[in-house]
């Protein structure tokens, strides 16, 4: 313990969208989807700002990972605190995976028609990716 | 002069009319604390962003980023925000004839305007003046979400973006309690830069992932989106607050009116009883008269 002294051990994730606070906790570890690839957290890190990319946000707390589908976010590290923003995030027992699959299958046949000019075909792409995390986030809780 | 037939019924009909403005002002109350919350819930959100972003333009140029830079006004964009109902006083005229009368002195100065409406009843007034619109967003407020600011201010910062806006206001109420309401008008576009106190700001070496310019750039879309979403939900709340004022008011001018047609209603019936004693009274002396000749 001595050795470590003054490194906190643990670290206060908030989680924050523009509707709500979705998660505020004492929590032991944080992995996040940073714009250049995936990173993780522990109590005592460096300052650190990213941009997130929409993909899976998971947390380990007394041990046990929880897991978040985030699509756009900030994230700010801190030594004792990782605050995120988010345009949007669901606990994976909050996410709907009938609607995320429907998500996900007229995301895929709106690019089946590549050739038809008027799909706006990076939304399409964006709206796959963000109903395929949602439904791994699902599957997870 | 009205018979007491017909005061009977105009105090009825008085008293259903107070039934409807006193439900519609139970309603609005319980709304208003629902859009009360959501402006606490935003809040979080909306202040961090700011931080942020006055935090990291002081680590870069923020001159550099188009959203930030002034220029000579051109066209000008105007987003107005109102309700989609009536029966809230004040609260929809007061935005429009501001709209209208700033649109006036853009077509004296020769500006063009892109407007944007909120709010069915905004949509109807500029149709009915033969305004052209750019966009139009109807119906939003009983189901108001992130998506709808996100929609709009992402199509305002392509305009801006795009040098087809050089300017963009917005026009709303601000909610200030369940009385008042204050007419706002503030400039999205460009982005004012945000003055942070330096003491506030912690000088921590932070490491960015990708750049600080790259994230500033990512943050200040939805600057302009969350700005707009508070705009709406200010407009939420404050509608909801006028409406309440306004039915309080008029359940109280309903009592006003049933109390005064009571004692009208009193006084003719007083006066109808008192009319019909002398008759009778009347007719028992012309009797007795007739009985003792």
């Amino acid at each position: 313990m001595a050795r470590h002294e003054g490194i906190p051990r643990t670290l206060n994730l908030e989680v924050v969208t523009p509707t709500r606070m979705v998660v505020r906790e004492e929590v032991e570890e944080v992995m996040a989807p940073g714009a250049e690839g995936y990173f993780g957290v522990m109590g005592g890190h460096l300052p650190f700002m990213s941009t997130l990319k929409v993909g899976e946000l998971a947390y380990r707390k007394n041990g046990r990972w929880r897991h978040l589908a985030v699509s756009w976010g900030y994230v700010e590290v801190r030594p004792e605190t990782v605050i995120v923003l988010a345009e949007a995030a669901e606990k994976a027992e909050e996410v709907d995976a009938a609607r995320a699959e429907r998500a996900r299958d007229r995301a895929l046949e709106r690019l089946a028609q590549w050739g038809d000019e008027s799909i706006d075909v990076l939304r399409a792409q964006g709206a796959l990716t963000r109903s395929l995390t949602r439904i791994e986030v699902a599957g997870k809780s | 002069m009205a018979t007491l037939r017909d005061i009977r019924r105009r105090i009825n009909s008085v008293k259903s009319t107070q039934q409807i403005t006193k439900a519609m002002k139970m309603v609005a109350a319980a709304k208003l604390r629902r859009a009360q919350q959501r402006i606490v819930e935003a809040r979080p959100y909306a202040y961090k962003i700011q931080e942020v972003i006055a935090s990291l333009a002081l680590r870069t140029s923020p001159e550099q980023h188009p959203l930030l830079a002034t220029r000579e006004t051109g066209r000008k964009g105007l987003v107005v925000v109102a309700a989609d109902k009536g029966l809230c006083g004040a609260f929809n005229a007061n935005i429009l004839r501001k709209a209208f009368e700033y649109l006036r002195q853009a077509e004296d100065a020769e500006v063009q305007i892109t407007l944007l409406v909120v709010g069915r009843k905004v949509r109807d007034f500029f149709r009915r003046r033969q305004v052209e619109r750019q966009g139009e967003w109807i119906n939003i407020f009983d189901q108001l979400a992130y998506t709808h600011a996100a929609e709009i201010g992402s199509q305002l910062a392509r305009g801006y973006l795009d040098s087809e806006l050089d300017e963009v206001h917005l026009l709303y109420n601000e909610f200030k309690s369940a009385g008042i309401q204050r007419l706002v008008m503030e400039r999205l576009l460009p982005i004012t830069p945000l003055s942070v106190e330096a003491e506030e700001l912690q000088p921590v070496e932070f490491i960015f992932e990708p750049s600080p310019e790259v994230i500033l750039g990512e943050l200040l879309p939805r600057h302009v989106e969350i700005q707009v979403y508070r705009a709406l939900m200010e407009s939420a709340a404050a509608e909801q607050g006028a409406r309440m004022t306004a039915m309080e008011a008029a359940t109280q001018s309903a009592s006003e009116m049933i109390e005064r047609l009571t004692l009208v209603f009193n006084k003719a019936r007083q006066e109808r009883i008192t009319r019909e004693l002398m008759d009778i009274v009347g007719g028992a002396e012309a009797l007795r008269g007739a009985g003792t000749a």
